[in-house]
């Protein structure tokens, strides 16, 4: 059996990260393109957590502060997402379109 | 020094807290804002809570003042106070405080209430102040978060106005999303160099610059150019500034910026992140170009100075391609110098405009600035200071931000990207002497009186003027000191006192 190596977590913390772009730039509700933002955070956090069995400690405790971070973004972002339901009653993403050039 | 002796430190020291001092007292106050909000009455609360969030960046400017005397490292190497994050704390604070000033009669026209309104904006004054003094790339992160989540809200603090929450939703939804981008180069920044502690990255890269090395700074580049609305990650800013309240786009356009300019200095200059030449001229240039030419077509105020922000962004960024030698200080020095004065234009300029807005906001469209010049002759001179100033006419301080910018890429070399800039500074002046034209040479659209200048604005405009002229006439002292910063910048281990060598952890 091939044994488990950095390189094969930071190869899944990529995959995640292409998958949370792809996320973000093609979902249309507001909630999924969170949670693809999300799912970014946590493939840096598997990068941390996978450079720290190279670097020691540091990694591991840096990812807990970028889930911190996430809880916090996340409810300002639910908390604006409501504002912006209240003036227009959608939460989908093409349809954000008062603002443009 | 005994890098076992040094983690035997547990406890921080007393003079710790003095370099933290600023955003100590900036957070108190914050807090202070958020717990007095519900016990004063809804009328009053505008003034009072105003008053305490003034006098917290007073004070706070008093813990500046009190911290520059204790330069050094703090809490193992977190913090830094030199010159560099002295002269970045003087500046954000005193944008918060403008800021505040001119925000007293607009909060009362927009009948919107005061309290989280000025607390937001001193825990975002908190962040911006702790980026420039963070060397600790996980530090650097909070700090922009701090600020990052305080001014998404404050986008959205018109909240009843579908505009309003649509700017502070594209701003949060983007602004995240660059977040992530930053992160992820801050974790293969880690992983390329086993540090997060900007000293010890520039000593690993100085030794050995592996591939990962340069992908974590192209990801960092791109988190960091979307906060400062460079190009090709602008996109959001017209949108966010024409929705978002106008003296917060004051604030945004100004505070955030300079701070993450002062991290992209540490992260570039400091920490030795390779690669940097061709993503800065890259985005210098888009930057210039796209911003002046979209800036052209502009019928609103708000987008018309928003495209004029991606603009002025692409001119600093010219500074950050000199190359890493000696005339490095004169790059990073008049990228500084550019901030301030282009904090000092820009909040005088967004305060006449959130000043003109009326209720609802609803006169900042150009045409709206017709005649004016006639209707209120001193807010109209005002207005030409600033708006002479961004054109880069001499004897203010947007011309001599330019000219020492572009003198300093001429030294290096970088001969294309100052012509670029120069004849974008062409274009510029085009839009600007429109607004200063449609002021002078037309008539007013209604023939209604204009409310009085309240004292809060007139004390904005007048510090901000001032300081734009002063900046023009004489720049030497902010030169000189910028200067120091600097090479205080690039030298760590010539200026510092008592620089504790951090522990490796292995």
């Amino acid at each position: 059996m091939v044994p488990i190596t950095t390189l094969h977590y930071l190869i899944v913390a990529a995959g995640l990260f292409v998958l949370g772009v792809v996320g973000v730039l093609t979902r249309r509700n507001v909630v999924i393109v969170l949670m693809s933002i999300e799912l970014i955070l946590n493939a840096v956090n598997l990068n941390l957590v996978a450079f720290s069995r190279l670097w020691g400690l540091h990694g591991q405790v840096f990812a807990i502060f970028v889930i911190t971070d996430a809880a916090a973004e996340a409810a300002v972002g639910l908390g604006i997402l409501i504002a912006f339901f209240r003036n227009k009653e959608t939460v989908n993403v093409d349809e954000v379109d008062l603002l443009k050039w | 020094m005994n890098p076992g002796g040094e983690s035997m430190q547990t406890l921080p020291l007393g003079v710790d807290y003095i370099r933290f001092l600023p955003e100590i007292v900036l957070s108190i106050f914050g807090m202070i804002v958020m717990v007095l909000d519900p016990l004063v009455d809804e009328q009053r609360s505008q003034k009072h809570l105003g008053m305490v969030a003034l006098l917290g960046t007073l004070t706070a400017l008093a813990a500046t003042l009190l911290m520059s005397q204790y330069p050094g490292s703090a809490f193992w190497n977190m913090i830094q106070v030199d010159s560099f994050s002295v002269f970045f704390h003087f500046l954000v604070i005193a944008v918060a405080a403008l800021v505040i000033l001119s925000s007293y009669e607009y909060m009362t026209v927009q009948r919107i209430r005061a309290g989280e309104y000025y607390g937001l904006i001193l825990f975002g004054a908190v962040g911006m102040a702790l980026m420039s003094s963070a060397v600790e790339l996980v530090l650097i992160f909070i700090a922009l978060e701090i600020s990052s989540i305080s001014t998404y809200i404050l986008a959205g603090f018109r909240r009843r106005e579908a505009i309003s929450s649509e700017s502070s939703i594209k701003y949060f939804l983007l602004g995240s999303f660059a977040t992530a981008f930053f992160l992820y180069g801050v974790a293969l920044m880690f992983g390329a160099t086993g540090s997060t502690s900007i000293w010890q990255i520039s000593q690993v890269l100085h030794s050995r610059v592996p591939l990962l090395a340069y992908v974590a700074t192209a990801f960092m580049f791109v988190g960091l150019g979307f906060k400062v609305a460079s190009a090709p990650f602008h996109v959001w800013t017209p949108d966010v500034y024409e929705g978002a309240p106008a003296p917060i786009v004051g604030l945004m356009s100004t505070g955030p910026k300079a701070a993450v300019f002062a991290v992209l200095l540490r992260i570039f200059f400091q920490a030795n992140a390779p690669g940097r030449f061709w993503l800065i001229w890259v985005s210098a240039a888009l930057s210039m170009t796209l911003g002046n030419v979209a800036a052209l077509v502009q019928t609103n105020i708000k987008r018309l100075l928003a495209y004029s922000s991606i603009a002025h962004a692409g001119y600093l960024l010219i500074a950050f391609a000199v190359p890493q030698t000696a005339i490095a200080d004169t790059g990073i020095s008049s990228a500084m110098f550019y901030t301030v004065a282009y904090a000092a234009m820009n909040v005088g300029a967004f305060a006449v405009v959130s000043h003109l807005a009326g209720a609802g906001e609803h006169r900042v469209e150009l045409e709206d600035y017709a005649g004016l010049g006639r209707r209120s002759p001193l807010l109209a001179a005002t207005l030409t200071i600033f708006l002479l100033s961004l054109i880069g006419i001499p004897m203010t301080g947007g011309f001599f931000a330019k000219f020492y910018v572009f003198s300093a890429a001429l030294k290096a070399n970088l001969v294309v990207l100052t012509i670029i800039g120069v004849i974008n500074s062409a274009i510029g002046a085009y839009y600007y002497l429109r607004v200063i034209v449609l002021m002078y040479m037309r008539e007013p659209r209604e023939e209604t009186a204009l409310p009085r200048v309240p004292i809060g604005v007139g004390i904005t405009l007048a510090i901000t003027a001032i300081t734009t002229i002063c900046l023009g006439l004489f720049p030497g002292r902010v030169v000189n000191y910028s200067l120091r910063s600097a090479h205080e910048l690039v030298h760590p281990e010539m200026s510092a006192t008592d620089i504790r060598r951090p522990s490796v952890i292995r």
